[in-house]
């Protein structure tokens, strides 16, 4: 490798490559891809279907007028098209992304061919119940490995992704805290927060209080205790927090909420750290979300989908969501209206939840079982420890000691260097990194936010930590224009967001005619 | 174990680098007494050949859709879809990345949901649509609280013909979100006159179009009487291959349109994951949730897409922001799209026509069994069936018969005996006719 190259300052891309031009605009396998509404053709189609038997329409006579505007493509356009979108984007499959909180572990293909099983992808949601006793076992089983999991003794599995689970745990407490006749209105965030808890705290009608973090990164003791008091309904904590360390007095902090008579909320997004090794129940928490797309490996795909089921202690079970299952002589039986003694609180979907997901999160855990979930959180934290080990001395730690699964550092290091975090960050891309969070958690400045997953070998790390500490010595070496120019070997290079947000296009619209456009 | 890259070496020198002497060493932070010493309580570790078995044999319990001659709707439809969809979403790029929150290296991402929303705009009739929400309730209820801003009232007015499930998901939210849902009866004749409910109050009007009975209405008056009164006209479509066929919402004055998008580009899949689609007018645009792509330049002034007006969400905003939604449907969004792309203008209004040619084909062979009639008289792909005994009981027995008849009434509305003789019957174009023959056949025999 020529390792001179990317050291030459230049502020275009590769060299000589750079000077090329090109006709079509393509550069080699870099191409550059029309919006589907620039390359289609009336009469053209990649679908044919039978044609319509000719019956008299009952329509009420709300029929469509005139034209969509729908672009007409053939099958292999559309497969070229999206084909070559596909290559703009970084992946997991693609090299190393340590997006801090979003866990970004290898996404194994065994879950994507089981999640596609006719039995399962090809069942409506309201087949009869007789229909569909595998679907409800294997919704079952899932349920049976996170309550084991957690130490849970319920969960309920329609949340949608993290924040809808979120608001279902949430309206729990709320439910759970009516039914005592009572009105609980303020809930307890840490500053540390990912934006989902205030956000959602305030969706459950909630009044948002802020704790601030000590100077070891957790919740500041003192100022939590100082903050009890008979109004307090619930406290929303991530553990492990978002700084990537463990909340040590989290037993207190359950002893004391409890002792309050309010509820212990546990946001589950970084429950990767501890899967196998630690059950959130024996720490006190009530209700905690668990992100199957984040510690249980369904793929991100792009911003979802995703699926958040809550675990809820027994004080709060009874006021789980619709629909939930049970097992009785006739076999597994999906409730879907109240009856017996639960009081469930309503339902948050329009069916019962994210069963595609539900396949590839028991796929992934009969994969692993008990002894590899424990393995994968080990070396998952193995890694962590081990970047901020390697980069401790080139770039600042936001906190003294080891961390669990993510790395967080502060931008120290960059101090003077006119590189700032996003700098650095987008400096990354060239290296053929994704970028690690950035400004995130919001309690250290500049943060830098590293979740290396479990996915990652020593080889990969190594070259990572190596480009890393390249780009430290050259911040510090004064080479700001570098990254100010960063990144340059991309499809596309820095984006003004200014301009997006001001002049907002959102969505693409015909080219005014010539004769118009004159006027 | 075959996702685990780390030999023990690799262990070991890692740990020698970090300076501790086991993994158990990084968990000191734990307090003791909630430290496992060993595995959980669950199976160990297993290859894909008996992972397969063991998933495989649950798949093998069921009775699938295309076992069978299918005929259920109500919010989720079995339609075909195209062998280019799956192959292209599961490209890694696409199924292993994340929310585009680095634009230079996710732009192929942030082109296709910018497409998206402009194919969601185009078929809805509306300015603008966002990237996706979960699925159709959820979409529906987001519309809601988005009304509820824009007006500064707290009264959502939901029609009866609105899906059941979709009314609850709004009455969820509305119960611990502080506002009031008043939600019309479920009318299968679909005469409900909503204009009469709309008060000084109302933030919204939802309206379910076609109806979960599988009425079409022309929303036009309804619209007016809302804007008379200051309120927004919300219309939920949970079949959206009707808008191939069906006038448009935003051309009958709807304010915000909520639809789920399941029908195009995703299977079944036992209820999800699924795909909410929301649209509405530009002048709302800042009130709107969830993730929106924008046009802008690069640095070069080449044309680039990015995650834009993100100061109305929570990652900015927190407890401000406008939804708490962070993860939404995007894979699931990509499936549609792609559907949407190799049908274009002709194959979309020309499976809009079959999907409505083979319901009418189907409602008049039902309609002639002795014990049934039907009940609309206006529908897209979806009717309803009024039957002489429960027809929950017909379904279990129809089964039987090789046939996946319907949705009874009694299971979406099971407080509501009076619904307990319906039957809510969609087909698609994956009905064949030998599908539907069958179908009336065993209805008769069952009645």
């Amino acid at each position: 490798m020529d390792k001179s190259r990317g050291r030459t300052g230049r502020t275009t891309a590769g060299g000589a490559a750079a000077e090329i031009r090109t006709e079509s605009g393509h550069r080699g396998l870099q191409f550059e891809e029309p919006l589907i509404f620039e390359q289609g053709a009336e009469g053209r189609g990649g679908v044919d279907l039978p044609p319509a038997p000719k019956v008299a329409e009952r329509l009420g006579g709300v029929r469509r007028k005139g034209p969509i505007g729908l672009p007409g493509l053939s099958e292999p356009q559309v497969i070229r098209h999206y084909t070559r979108l596909s290559q703009k984007n970084y992946a997991i499959d693609s090299g190393v992304y340590p997006l801090g909180s979003c866990t970004m572990k290898h996404n194994p293909r065994l879950n994507e061919k089981m999640a596609r099983l006719p039995g399962f992808a090809d069942l409506h949601p309201l087949q009869p119940m007789q229909t569909v006793q595998g679907a409800l076992e294997l919704i079952d089983r899932l349920a049976h490995w996170l309550k084991t999991l957690t130490g849970m003794p319920a969960v309920a599995l329609s949340p949608g992704a993290g924040a809808h689970g979120e608001f279902c745990g949430m309206v729990t407490i709320r439910a759970a805290l009516a039914a005592r006749g009572e009105t609980r209105r303020r809930v307890l965030v840490p500053e540390s927060a990912h934006g989902t808890n205030p956000a959602t705290a305030a969706a459950c009608g909630f009044e948002v209080d802020s704790i601030p973090a000590d100077a070891r990164g957790r919740v500041d003791l003192a100022a939590f205790k100082a903050k009890l008091g008979p109004d307090i309904a619930a406290i929303m904590l991530t553990n492990p927090n978002t700084c990537g360390l463990f909340e040590s007095d989290i037993v207190k902090i359950a002893e004391e909420i409890h002792r309050i008579g309010a509820y212990f909320y546990c946001d589950g997004a970084n429950f990767n750290a501890i899967v196998g090794r630690v059950r959130p129940a024996d720490l006190g928490i009530d209700a905690m979300h668990i992100n199957l797309h984040k510690t249980f490996s369904t793929p991100h795909g792009g911003g979802g989908p995703g699926s958040g089921p809550v675990v809820l202690s027994a004080a709060l079970a009874p006021y789980a969501p619709l629909p939930y299952i049970v097992h009785g002589a006739d076999g597994f039986r999906l409730v879907e209206t109240k009856e017996g003694k639960a009081q469930p609180f309503g339902r948050l979907k329009t069916f019962h939840g994210q069963m595609g997901m539900f396949i590839r999160a028991l796929t992934y855990m009969l994969s692993h079982g008990a002894d590899c979930l424990r393995a994968a959180s080990g070396d998952a934290v193995l890694n962590a420890n081990y970047v901020l080990a390697r980069l401790k001395d080139v770039m600042t730690p936001a906190f003294d000691g080891t961390c669990m699964h993510e790395a967080l550092f502060d931008d120290g290091f960059l101090k003077d260097t006119g590189v700032s975090t996003l700098d650095f960050a987008k400096a990354m891309i060239d290296e053929g990194f994704h970028p690690m969070t950035m400004y995130f958690p919001l309690v250290v400045h500049g943060a830098l936010l590293i979740e290396p997953t479990e996915s990652e070998s020593k080889d990969a790390l190594d070259v990572f930590i190596a480009s890393l500490r390249s780009l430290a010595a050259r911040a510090k070496a004064g080479e700001a224009e570098f990254f100010h120019a960063a990144p340059r070997l991309t499809p596309r290079r820095r984006l003004d967001e200014t301009r997006a947000a001001r002049q907002p296009v959102l969505r693409w619209r015909p080219p005014a005619p010539a004769s118009q456009a004159a006027e | 174990m075959r996702y685990l890259p780390h030999t023990e070496a690799d262990r070991r020198a890692m740990l020698a680098a970090i300076g501790v002497s086991s993994i158990d060493a990084l968990f000191r932070d734990v307090p003791p007494g909630a430290r496992l010493a060993g595995p959980i309580d669950l199976s160990l570790h297993m290859g894909e050949i008996e992972v397969e078995r063991a998933i495989g044999a649950m798949a093998d319990k069921n009775r699938h859709a295309g076992q069978m001659a299918s005929f259920l709707g109500a919010g989720a439809y079995r339609h075909h879809v195209p062998s280019a969809v799956d192959h292209l979403i599961q490209r890694g790029e696409f199924l292993t990345s994340y929310t585009p929150y680095q634009p230079e290296v996710a732009q192929g991402t942030l082109q296709y949901l910018f497409e998206f929303q402009t194919q969601i705009a185009l078929i809805t009739g509306m300015e603008v649509a966002n990237a996706s929400m979960y699925d159709g309730a959820t979409s529906c209820v987001e519309a809601v609280m988005m009304a509820n801003r824009v007006t500064r009232r707290k009264k959502a007015i939901l029609a009866g013909g609105l899906h059941p499930h979709y009314r609850e998901v709004v009455e969820t939210y509305g119960r611990y979100g502080g506002f009031t849902v008043a939600a019309g009866n479920p009318d299968p004749n679909g005469k409900e006159d909503l204009a009469k409910l709309i008060d000084g109050e109302t933030s919204c009007v939802v309206v379910q179009n076609p109806s979960v009975f599988g009425h079409v209405r022309d929303l036009s008056a309804l619209a007016a009487a809302t804007a008379k009164a200051g309120a927004l006209l919300i219309v939920v479509v949970t079949e959206i291959v009707s808008l191939g066929l069906v006038t448009p919402p935003g051309a009958m004055g709807a304010d915000i349109v909520a639809c789920e998008g399941q029908s195009l580009g995703n299977a079944l899949n036992y209820g999800g994951p699924y795909v909410g689609l929301l649209a509405t007018r530009e002048k709302f645009v800042r009130q709107m949730p969830g993730r929106l792509i924008g046009e802008t330049v690069d640095v070069d002034g080449k044309r680039g897409w990015v995650l834009t007006l993100s100061t109305r969400e929570q990652h900015i905003r927190r407890e401000k922001a406008t939804s708490n939604i962070c993860t939404n449907s995007g894979l699931c969004a990509l499936a549609f799209t792609i559907h949407l792309s190799l049908l274009g203008e002709a194959g979309f209004t020309g499976l809009a026509q079959l999907n409505h040619a083979r319901a009418v084909q189907l409602a008049d062979k039902l309609g002639a069994v002795k014990g049934a009639s039907v009940v609309n008289d206006s529908f897209f792909n979806e009717f309803t069936l009024r039957l002489k005994r429960p027809a929950a009981a017909v379904v279990d027995c129809l089964v039987h018969k090789g046939v996946l008849g319907g949705v009874p009434g009694g299971r979406l509305w099971p407080d509501r005996p009076e619904l307990a003789d319906l039957l809510l019957v969609a087909t698609t174009e994956t009905n064949s006719e030998v599908d539907m023959d069958l179908f009336a056949r065993a209805l008769a025999e069952v009645l």
